[in-house]
């Protein structure tokens, strides 16, 4: 992970969710991994979907409708 | 046919043999993910929740369902229909079904008739066909849903589900579809159709593994449809209520993992040959089986003429011959596997007149050859030559 890189993750109410989610992100061509949840974050279904923080409203726009998210939290 | 060689004709109970993919997909969940999908967050269980989302995309691609997540997946097609039939249909309300229907679906009414549900079951003609105004004419105010199936596992006889969508959508009822005996060969479009709630098998004309099947539901029918089972689903862990999203609501505890990795590839073995090609092989098949049976001397054959307006499933009998001694001989003799008796439909037999005696079920799959068809139709005219003579 580059430092100078700031992450956030969005957090979604289940696994079938997550990896709707990362389909959808494939297919836009922006840049994300899913990860287990980081531990400072109670979130469930234990794995959530992780982006550039730059990339937040691309990913909320890519998103929306088809995904409902739950939760972005800042790394 | 030499004399080795086993003959299948028993598809509409599953389908035999499974295209090679499906098990190589299955050996492969289980050499290389084989993980408990969403529980755990790990890569293999991630892995595992892929592979389990692509069976629900392929699912979606035949059906033309919009959403992936709206495709809630089961070990059979009994399990979904009887937690739409038992989820959504409440004291006080009314249901329309049809005569054809499978017990899968008549026994969950029955129960509920116990539990002050109404059920008005449209008698159906002898060759299994529905009358539109039949269905019309029971429907009163509280009537909330049209539970049909989409093809008759007795018969083979396709039910006119686009018509019957619209009535039902005049009169603002859910309508209910029973594809078991038709995804995966017969084209379906739950939106142009108009479909609320779609059950199928995974293992019969989808040819995947038995233990595989599922339906699709409407988004935003899942507010009322309370779920069948509760338990864990991987999600909202922090709540001892059951979650309220699909497809979680109606998946608790851990799924055949292995069966729907087989069953992705048994989908997209389907959509590699496409519904269309499927459908109209069947058909070539179904055509010769009927013309072949319409020549023999005490041949009784059941459902409609028009091979396009039937499965690849065909019911006879040879008059004065149990079906099961028929069914034997065919095994034994002929090394054919088929299906004697009521095929769990006992209503459907009572309609077409075969109560409580059954039928010979012939029921064809991809897999068969116009070979095997014919030498179907020789032993039938055998067993008709020696048995059907004898008893006059
Ligand atoms: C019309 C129909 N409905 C329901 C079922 C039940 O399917 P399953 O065995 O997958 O539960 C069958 C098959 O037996 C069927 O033919």
């Amino acid at each position: 992970m580059n430092k100078e890189e700031r992450y956030s993750v969005a957090l979604f109410v289940s696994v079938g969710h997550v990896i709707k989610a990362e389909k959808i992100l494939k297919k836009a061509g922006i840049p994300h991994k899913v990860i287990p949840v980081p531990r400072s974050i109670s979130s469930d279904c234990g794995v959530c979907v992780r982006f550039l923080t730059e990339d937040k409203d691309r990913v909320k726009a890519a998103l929306s409708e088809l995904v409902p998210i739950n939760e972005f939290r800042e790394l | 046919m030499d004399g080795e060689s086993l003959i299948y004709f028993d598809n509409a109970a599953t389908t035999w043999p499974k295209p090679k993919e499906m098990i190589e997909a299955m050996v492969a969940f289980n050499d290389s993910i084989g993980a408990n999908p969403g529980r755990s967050g790990h890569r293999l269980s991630i892995e595992a929740a892929r592979v389990i989302y692509s069976t629900r995309e392929l699912i979606c691609e035949l059906i033309n369902a919009p959403d992936p997540l709206s495709i809630i997946l089961t070990k059979n097609a009994t399990e979904g229909i009887n937690c739409c039939l038992m989820g959504l249909l409440k004291q006080g309300d009314h249901v329309i079904t049809s005569s054809m229907e499978h017990n899968s679906v008549m026994r969950p009414l029955r129960f509920l008739e116990t539990k002050g549900v109404t059920v008005s079951t449209v008698l159906c003609s002898p060759s299994g066909e529905i009358d539109l105004d039949d269905i019309r004419g029971a429907i009163n105010k509280h009537t909330k849903m049209i539970a049909i199936t989409h093809a008759s596992n007795v018969t083979g006889t396709v039910m006119p589900i686009e018509e019957i969508a619209r009535v039902a959508k005049e009169h603002g009822i859910f309508f209910f579809v029973d594809a078991a005996q038709t995804i995966g060969n017969r084209e379906i479009d739950v939106i142009k159709v108009g479909i609320d709630i779609l059950c199928f098998s995974g293992h019969k004309s989808l040819y995947g593994p038995q233990g595989t099947g599922g339906f699709y539901l409407r988004k935003g029918l899942e507010e009322f449809l309370s779920p069948l089972m509760m338990g864990g689903t991987g999600s909202a862990s922090e709540f001892e209520r059951q979650p309220d999203f699909l497809p979680d609501k109606y998946e608790s505890g851990t799924p055949n993992g292995i069966g729907f990795a087989g069953l992705a590839a048994s989908v997209r073995f389907v959509l590699g040959q496409g519904v269309d090609r499927i459908r109209a092989r069947e058909k070539t098949l179904t055509k010769i089986f009927l013309d072949g049976l319409k020549g023999i001397e005490g041949v009784m054959l059941y459902g409609v003429d028009d091979p396009s307006r039937r499965t690849g499933t065909v019911s006879f009998n040879i008059r004065g011959v149990s079906p099961s001694d028929i069914s034997s001989e065919l095994d034994e003799k002929y090394r054919i596997m088929v299906r004697p008796g009521l095929h769990c439909a006992p209503s459907a037999h009572r309609t077409i007149g075969t109560f409580p005696q059954g039928t010979v079920r012939f029921s064809f799959g991809f897999f068969n050859t116009e070979e095997e068809i014919l030498y179907g139709i020789k032993a039938i005219e055998e067993i008709a030559k020696t048995y059907y003579n004898r008893e006059r």
